[in-house]
């Protein structure tokens, strides 16, 4: 009974509250991600707006026409806002996109970053639900009919325009595309990946543009709720093995630092896939690099330790250099390290999330 | 020089003194514009913050939001925000001002004015994280509302407290986020989420703006072209120029005129200067002549004079800016940044002094003094020292007949330069005009005081003081002149002014029984009345017949103030029964919509009844007919009548915001008021403002008054100043003639008979001066009606003549004059005539 008139009374206070602007706002519902949801292509290579949050993620390596070592990323995020569905406006907020780039050039030393924020709509920044094709002014990331991907993005000191072309097939993460991130089932993403695409394109850096070949690492994820409500952040690697394989690793933590799920996969050359859960993923710290910016404290190097069915494989993880950092609170957005990391036989990229205020997902 | 100023400190004090008034009111106009100016320039940069350009939506009723993305993707732009503006205030009521409401509401998307307006941002007081991590959802809270400190201050609330804004006839409750910082201190400001905007206050669809931001290197004058290539008729290009070019083309007009006085006033100084130097150099005749036989040169004599002017013109002018700066800051203090004309609503700006116009006004009231010091200079140095020396009295044989026609010459230019048109929009030629008739009118003053005396000079024969005084006019007119320069000059002023004020009046008066014939007024400022509630409120008893319209303001160009699109009935057979027409009156061809433009619209846009004209309006042929001309005083920028069916037909907004009645017989404004509140929707009736038409016309005539304010001050400072320069100018002329008075007592004329004759000559000058100026300010007057106003404040008016104020300022002037040489001449009677005769010898 008190609860029942607690409620009762909240409920008063929230029709007060909200009575001058006709009646209670129409908020969104947000599907849970559920296991037994076969992924199809081309539809799910596109948008999922009816989820919270999405990100298409393209990190990878890149060299030069003289021989230099370049790392870049190109991210795509979707934010499903919990806004007054009613509101008919073309500009009603219920779908922010936005777009992260970054370039590491070892020649400068820190990473290079721009981005791009825009509400969806209007024909400026759309993602559509056919196929991966997301706008944001003149940003893109785009899939052609030939399964090619294009990605242009234009920052204040640096162009990133490149293709990439799948070599293997889509990597389903965790069971058939469903990947667990928390002890509950609700805590988990649509997700899979598309390793060891080929590179080809340009890179515009004040001085020049120079053409640039290379391997990079697609991730596609969508989900409602991602998180813990324990959890402040994750470590996630992708590696791109010199032998054809690929290795996916990530734990999300704790305010202690501690692991509170862990998971990834390894698939071999071959294609056969061991899918890896919590007891099977380790991270250990081997240097921290302390931001001077922001005073976050990344663990840059260190081992992931995988153990498979044939054993336990370790991979020792190297920054390409240590500041890549990227810093998007101006725009209301994270703190995170996105770096290119490389190992003996492998090359890939570290994010770092969660190091100087929790990320709440 | 400086003893020949301690014996007579009146006439050197108010020549100083007239001078100082002319920098005074000059300098204090300028001030106070130039602050003005300033303060709107100032808002209108920081309410576009960085933007380069702005597109505009020409009426409050917007574009197509679909302008935004072509706008967004021309070649050149490098950022682009659209904006929903929406004039607003807070609570519910009705505002308690007439002008409305106050606050601007401006709906931005943050995201967009980040790199294009980031001063529209605000600082929001607790920057907490949303739910998703990625994305600050408060960021687009749609209750939440920032507020620039102006705006907060009005609303009465704290950060964090709920306030209720009321636009577009709907009424929102919305939570206080945080502080615009951009915001000048004098502007109310309410920034919220474009997209709560256009919903909550049924803007769907629709823009008021977008501020755009060029690509680094792109090359402005391609970019608007491209821009302006994709425009629709209802947006145009706004910069920041011409932005400040509009709010310099509102108040130009009546800031130059408002100079122009100040220019008159100052030249009334420079004639009261060269009354007090004539009338000094004739008393000190003998000196000069002295110093001439003692060897000064010529030229030496000519310097000390003009020294003398330079003193009094500088004192005058020092004196001058410090009054001015005085007067500039009570101004403002006291009435606003537009001189009490209605201008700039609600801003108490910063006073800006900038040094090249202290200078300017330093030396324009120098040159002055010095210009009234040339002609006295120049007779001191011409005089034979021979004969001055003996002082052998007026030097002008009474046979000369006074010369007439370098007065008149300058008259008949004065009367030629007014058929000129303006320059740059402004009177210029008129201004001249006047100028020139005033120095016509004064050199023809000893030529006319002959013609005006010699019907005269029989009439005082059967009395001796009659006789000699009318005799001794009549027979030094030149030097009754200097006495009269002074008074003509201000009293023609001071009657041209007078003469148009009463003849604007007049006119507003009439204009308001013409447009206001109806009860009762009633309007909303937001949202409006559709069809079903204006049959409903027609059918409501009491009411007898009933107007609906609405009005709107218009940007026809970038560059001028926006006119008023007026929306109501119009016969178009009989347009005379709707609207206060004059002049001519067309039929619009099968197919155009015909307008009829008021007075100022017509001439500021050079349209004439019979053409064609491009009428901004979303939607349809933007090609319009104009069918009259009507006349109208409210709107100085302009305005547009439409018919109500056809702005609806074009627009498809049918709502209308004002509405006029008359009553049935037997129903009181009370009861109707009632029941016409009973008749609308809540919303409606919470915000209604009901008028009644007596009202309407004080409150029209307040206004009118207290925009003339300056002007009603102008003159009686010019009547102050005329009066005190014929004082001081009599009792310095009769004080000179002691020796005179000397002589006439010794040859038996009587003490009183002397002083009765001072007061004939003193009246009849007075007299002569009232004629002469009356004259001469009705012709002035006459330049202003038909030229200076048309040409600067495009409307015309009907001459009516202020009686009663020439009555008086004819029996002041005449009094003042034989007042003043009476008790002058008391003075110089009270020394012993012997002795009075002996001293001068």
């Amino acid at each position: 009974m008190p609860r029942a008139l607690r409620l009762a009374g909240l409920a008063l206070l929230a029709w007060m509250l909200t009575a001058a602007a006709a009646d209670k706002p129409v908020l969104p519902v947000f599907p849970e991600v559920r296991a037994g949801r076969p992924l199809s292509f081309p539809a799910d290579h596109g948008s999922h707006p009816d989820y919270r949050t999405e990100w298409w993620y393209v990190t990878g390596w890149l060299k030069t026409e003289d021989g230099r070592d370049l790392g870049f990323q190109v991210t795509f995020f979707r934010s499903r806002l919990s806004v007054d569905q009613r509101n008919p406006s073309a500009f009603a907020p219920k779908q922010i996109l936005f777009a992260h780039a970054g370039l590491s050039d070892p020649a400068v030393g820190r990473l290079r970053h721009d981005g791009r924020m825009a509400r969806q709509g209007l024909g400026l920044a759309e993602a559509s639900t056919k196929d991966a094709r997301i706008v944001i002014d003149d940003w893109r990331l785009e899939r052609g009919a030939d399964g090619r991907f294009v990605a242009k993005a234009i920052g204040a000191d640096f162009t990133l325009d490149l293709a990439f072309t799948p070599t293997q097939p889509v990597l389903l993460q965790g069971d058939r595309g469903l990947s667990r991130k928390g002890p509950l089932p609700a805590q988990a993403s649509h997700y899979y990946s598309l390793p060891h695409l080929k590179v080809t394109g340009s890179v515009l850096q004040g001085r020049g543009r120079a053409k640039v070949t290379g391997e990079a690492w697609l991730d596609h994820e969508w989900s409602s709720t991602l998180l813990d409500p324990k959890a402040v952040g994750w470590d996630w690697v992708g590696l791109n093995l010199d032998d054809g394989g690929a290795l996916t690793a990530f734990r999300v933590r704790d305010a202690a630092g501690n692991a509170l799920w862990s998971g990834g996969s390894l698939r071999a050359a071959d294609g056969t896939t061991s899918r890896l859960g919590p007891q099977d993923v380790r991270f250990t710290t081997e240097r921290i690099w302390r931001s001077p910016r922001t005073g976050g404290r990344y663990p840059v190097q260190g081992e992931v330790i995988v153990r498979t069915p044939t054993g336990e494989r370790r991979w020792r993880l190297t920054p390409l250099f240590d500041d890549q950092e990227l810093d998007s609170r101006a725009t209301g957005g994270p703190v995170y390290w996105e770096g290119a990391v490389r190992a003996p036989g492998a090359r890939g990229y570290l994010e770092l999330t969660g190091y100087v205020s929790p990320l709440k997902m | 020089m400086v003893g020949e100023w301690r014996d007579h400190p009146g006439r050197v004090v108010t020549a100083a003194l007239a001078i100082a008034i002319g920098v005074a009111l000059g300098f204090a106009v300028h001030l106070i514009n130039g602050s003005a100016q300033n303060e709107l320039a100032q808002a209108v940069r920081s309410v576009n913050a960085d933007a380069d350009l702005q597109v505009h939506a020409t009426t409050p009723l917007g574009f197509d939001e679909a302008l935004y993305p072509v706008l967004a993707r021309t070649p050149g732009i490098a950022a682009a925000s659209p904006v929903v503006e929406l004039s607003a205030r807070f609570g519910t009521g009705p505002s308690r001002s007439l002008e409305g409401g106050r606050l601007t509401v401006l709906g931005i998307d943050p995201l967009r004015a980040a790199s294009v307006t980031p001063a529209l941002l605000g600082r929001v007081s607790a920057p907490a994280q949303g739910a998703s991590g990625f994305v600050p959802e408060s960021l687009f809270d749609p209750r939440a509302i920032v507020l620039s400190p102006a705006a907060l201050a009005a609303s009465g609330r704290q950060v964090g407290e709920a306030v209720t804004i009321t636009a577009a006839g709907r009424s929102v409750e919305f939570v206080v986020a945080g502080l615009l910082s951009g915001a000048t201190s004098e502007q109310q400001v309410a920034v919220l989420d474009i997209a709560t905007a256009q919903w909550l206050f049924g803007s769907l669809g629709r823009l008021q703006r977008i501020d755009l931001k060029f690509t680094p290197g792109a090359d402005p004058a391609a970019v608007q072209a491209a821009l302006r290539a994709r425009l629709p008729a209802d947006a145009q290009i706004v910069t920041a120029q011409s932005e400040a070019r509009r709010g310099d083309n509102l108040t130009r007009a009546y800031r130059v005129n408002l100079e122009m006085l100040a220019m008159m006033a100052l030249l009334t100084g420079g004639f009261l200067v060269y009354s007090a130097q004539s009338l000094s150099v004739a008393r000190r005749r003998p000196q000069f002549a002295l110093l001439r036989v003692l060897g000064l040169e010529r030229r030496g004599l000519l310097a000390q004079v003009f020294v003398e002017g330079a003193l009094l013109g500088g004192v005058g002018a020092a004196l001058g800016l410090a009054l001015g700066l005085g007067v500039a800051m009570g101004t403002l203090r006291f009435l606003g940044g537009d001189l009490g004309g209605g201008y700039f609503r609600g801003t108490a700006p910063d006073l800006v002094v900038a040094p090249l116009p202290v200078v300017v006004f330093f030396v324009l009231g120098l040159v002055a003094a010095l210009l009234g010091s040339l002609l006295p200079a120049l007779e001191a140095g011409r005089a034979q020292p021979g004969i001055a020396l003996k002082d052998l009295g007026d030097k002008n044989d009474p046979n000369t007949r006074p010369a007439g026609w370098w007065g008149l010459g300058l008259l008949a230019a004065g009367g030629a330069a007014a058929f000129l048109p303006a320059v740059w929009g402004l009177p210029l030629f008129g201004y001249l005009s006047i100028a020139l008739m005033l120095a016509g009118g004064v050199a023809a003053m000893p030529w006319l005081a002959r013609i005006l005396l010699t019907p005269l000079l029989g009439a005082g024969r059967g009395n001796v003081s009659i006789d000699l005084a009318i005799k001794r006019l009549w027979g030094a007119p030149a030097q009754a002149a200097v006495a009269l320069c002074g008074i003509v000059a201000s009293t023609s002023l001071m009657v041209a002014m007078a003469v148009m004020v009463a003849s604007l009046r007049g006119s507003v008066d009439d204009w308001l029984t013409e447009i206001l014939p109806s009860d009762l007024l009633f309007r909303v400022e937001s949202g409006g009345f559709d069809a079903e509630t204006r049959a409903r409120i027609a059918r409501a008893p009491g009411v007898a017949d009933i107007v609906f319209q609405k009005s709107l303001p218009m940007q026809l160009s970038a560059d001028m103030p926006p006119l008023v699109l007026l929306v109501r009935p119009v016969d178009k057979a009989q347009p005379k029964a709707s609207l206060p027409v004059i002049g001519r009156t067309a039929t619009a061809p099968p197919g155009v919509t015909p307008v009829w433009l008021s007075e100022p619209a017509a001439r500021l846009y050079g349209h004439r009844v019979g053409q064609r004209m491009v009428l901004p309006l979303g939607g349809g042929d933007p090609n319009v007919f104009v069918a009259g001309v009507w006349r109208d005083y409210a709107r100085q920028s302009g305005a547009v009548a439409m018919d109500e069916a056809d702005y609806t037909r074009l627009t498809g907004d049918d709502l209308r915001t004002e509405a006029s009645l008359s009553l049935s017989p037997g129903a009181t404004a009370a009861s109707t008021r009632e029941v016409i509140r009973a008749t609308l929707p809540p919303a409606l009736a919470a915000q209604v403002q009901f008028f009644e038409t007596r009202q309407m016309r004080a409150i029209a005539l307040r206004l009118f008054d207290s925009s003339f304010a300056l002007t009603y001050a102008l003159e009686a400072i010019a009547i102050v100043v005329g009066l005190a320069g014929v004082a001081a100018t009599f009792s310095a002329q009769t004080l000179a003639r002691t020796k005179e008075f000397g002589m006439l007592r010794h040859v038996g004329v009587l003490r009183r008979q002397i002083v009765l004759m001072l007061a004939v000559e003193g009246g009849l000058l007075g007299a002569v001066g009232v004629i002469a100026g009356l004259g001469l300010g009705l012709a002035m007057s006459q330049v202003l009606i038909h030229v200076v106003n048309p040409q600067s404040f495009h409307w015309t008016m009907e001459t009516r003549l202020p009686l009663g104020l020439f009555a008086s300022l004819a029996i002041a002037l005449v009094a003042a004059g034989a007042g003043t040489a009476v008790l002058a001449g008391r003075r110089a009677l009270s020394a012993d005539a012997v002795r009075a005769v002996r001293e001068d010898w």
